[in-house]
């Protein structure tokens, strides 16, 4: 759905999305990344369970929640994404420890 | 019944105020004697809401420490709760989410718990007290219980009485079915002046004039103005609180804790503060204490988003208990005023308002909550 742009430049880092293996490029939010490798989803709504993915990309909807290193609830679009990090899709709810 | 019903601001009961306490007693007026013309007069919407505030718990351990009646009074308020939840859902489709677990009132010291212990033992202790279940439990048993509490807890009180409900939801669903009973809701209608002349009233309000053969005031904090119109002292005062809330998580709270609950929907609901204040303000101080006894209550709170705080002013008397009066001077003015809203909300529908379409507060149950307990000179 999403294609980079030619001349967009960076190096590679390497993350996970629910322990699979992926490569984002240096700058990315974690939102970006998700939407490159071609995740059209990243949660689901806590009260339908209705499947959500980034939207707005600027710290407003809210619609790009994912787990981050263990953190839920974390803002995707916010969080650049660093060499290693575990990205997780969140189902419904956060949970309390995590 | 109906004899001032016939013109089109003319109605045989007029509550004035459209929070929990007013629609309550307007739901039970109508459910009584569907044939009782019932209106709310409310104000709009930046009326000061201590019910739309509130912190929704359905609570009886500790209240009616130098009043048994009240105690008792609670506790039955609380029995009534599952009845009227499921006539409310049965009317209206809203599911208010009653739920009576039991809750706790958390210790943070040993001193903290001693205190609790000997105030409900002071409490339990009064003659003619109903006396209730409640247990003081030490660490481990809360543990079990509740095992997020973490190691700054040293114990607590439970009462299996005690529970929560969604407040908002409850606050609709009242509304619904009070209209759906027939009662005319009258939003921006605040009472400017009542007059009681010949045997009825004439309530002024800036969209014209109402006549009732009945007033019951349940303005809240604006008893305090209303009450002395139809010959009724209501000696309120605003009291301050300030709540804190969570975005969404999984369950993790069993129980509701007096100043902890997590809703239905899983947002997690903050509320330790009593102030003496009559600006409805948000502060800082207040909220970072009242966050911080919750994290050293339940760790893992520290881990959550805060989405919302606000603050709410209580409907408080001098010695914190209910105000039920009958004018005697102008015969058919009530007061219902109290900051239990939702605890006494099936009280109010299932037991005032009929006592109040009967045209009398029986002694036996009301007398006792009458403001002329505040008229015995200071000397005695």
């Amino acid at each position: 759905m999403f294609r980079r742009l030619p001349e967009a430049q960076g190096e590679s880092i390497p993350f996970t999305v629910d322990g699979v293996p992926q490569l984002a490029r240096a700058g990315d939010s974690v939102a970006a990344a998700l939407l490159a490798a071609g995740i059209d989803h990243c949660r689901t709504t806590p009260v339908t369970g209705a499947p959500r993915g980034p939207y707005c990309m600027m710290g407003v909807c809210f619609d790009c929640l994912v787990v981050v290193d263990g953190v839920g609830n974390r803002q995707g679009c916010l969080v650049k994404v660093t060499e290693g990090m575990r990205v997780e899709t969140q189902r419904g709810k956060r949970e309390i420890g995590r | 019944m109906s004899g001032t019903s016939q013109m089109a601001n003319s109605f045989d009961v007029v509550v004035i105020g459209g929070g929990l306490v007013g629609a309550s007693i307007a739901y039970g007026l109508a459910k009584t004697d569907p044939r009782t013309t019932v209106a709310v007069l409310d104000e709009g919407d930046i009326a000061l809401r201590a019910s739309r505030g509130n912190f929704a718990l359905v609570w009886v351990q500790s209240k009616g420490v130098g009043m048994p009646e009240y105690a008792g009074w609670t506790v039955r308020g609380a029995g009534l709760w599952p009845a009227f939840a499921a006539q409310l859902k049965a009317e209206t489709g809203l599911d208010v989410c009653l739920q009576q677990p039991g809750g706790f009132h958390l210790a943070l010291s040993d001193t903290e718990l001693e205190r609790r212990a000997n105030l409900l033992q002071r409490l339990h202790n009064q003659p003619r007290m109903q006396r209730y279940d409640y247990e003081i439990m030490d660490h481990s048993r809360v543990k079990a219980m509740m095992p997020e509490i973490g190691p700054e807890v040293v114990g607590a009180s439970f009462c299996p009485l005690d529970g929560h409900v969604n407040s908002l939801r409850l606050f609709r669903a009242l509304h619904t079915a009070m209209v759906g009973a027939g009662v005319r809701y009258l939003p921006n209608h605040p009472a400017e002046s009542i007059a009681y002349e010949g045997g009825a009233f004439r309530i002024t309000t800036p969209k014209g004039e109402i006549r009732a053969g009945k007033v019951v005031l349940a303005a809240g904090n604006g008893n305090a103005r209303l009450g002395p119109m139809v010959g009724l002292d209501v000696p309120v005062r605003p009291q301050r609180g300030q709540v804190v809330v969570t975005e969404r998580t999984q369950p993790f709270l069993p129980h509701p804790v007096v100043t902890i609950r997590q809703s239905d929907e899983g947002t997690v609901m903050l509320g330790d503060s009593v102030e003496e204040a009559v600006e409805p303000k948000v502060g800082l101080p207040i909220v970072s204490a009242i966050a911080e006894r919750a994290v050293r209550m339940f760790p893992r709170i520290g881990g959550l988003n805060v989405v919302r705080t606000w603050a709410a002013l209580r409907v408080m008397t001098k010695d914190g208990f209910p105000i039920y009066d009958q004018s005697l001077s102008c015969p058919g003015a009530f007061v219902a005023t109290c900051h239990s809203g939702v605890t006494l909300a099936a009280t109010h529908a299932f037991v005032v308002a009929p006592a109040i379409a009967a045209g009398r507060l029986p002694a036996e149950d009301f007398e006792v909550f009458s403001a002329r307990r505040f008229h015995v000179s200071a000397a005695a």
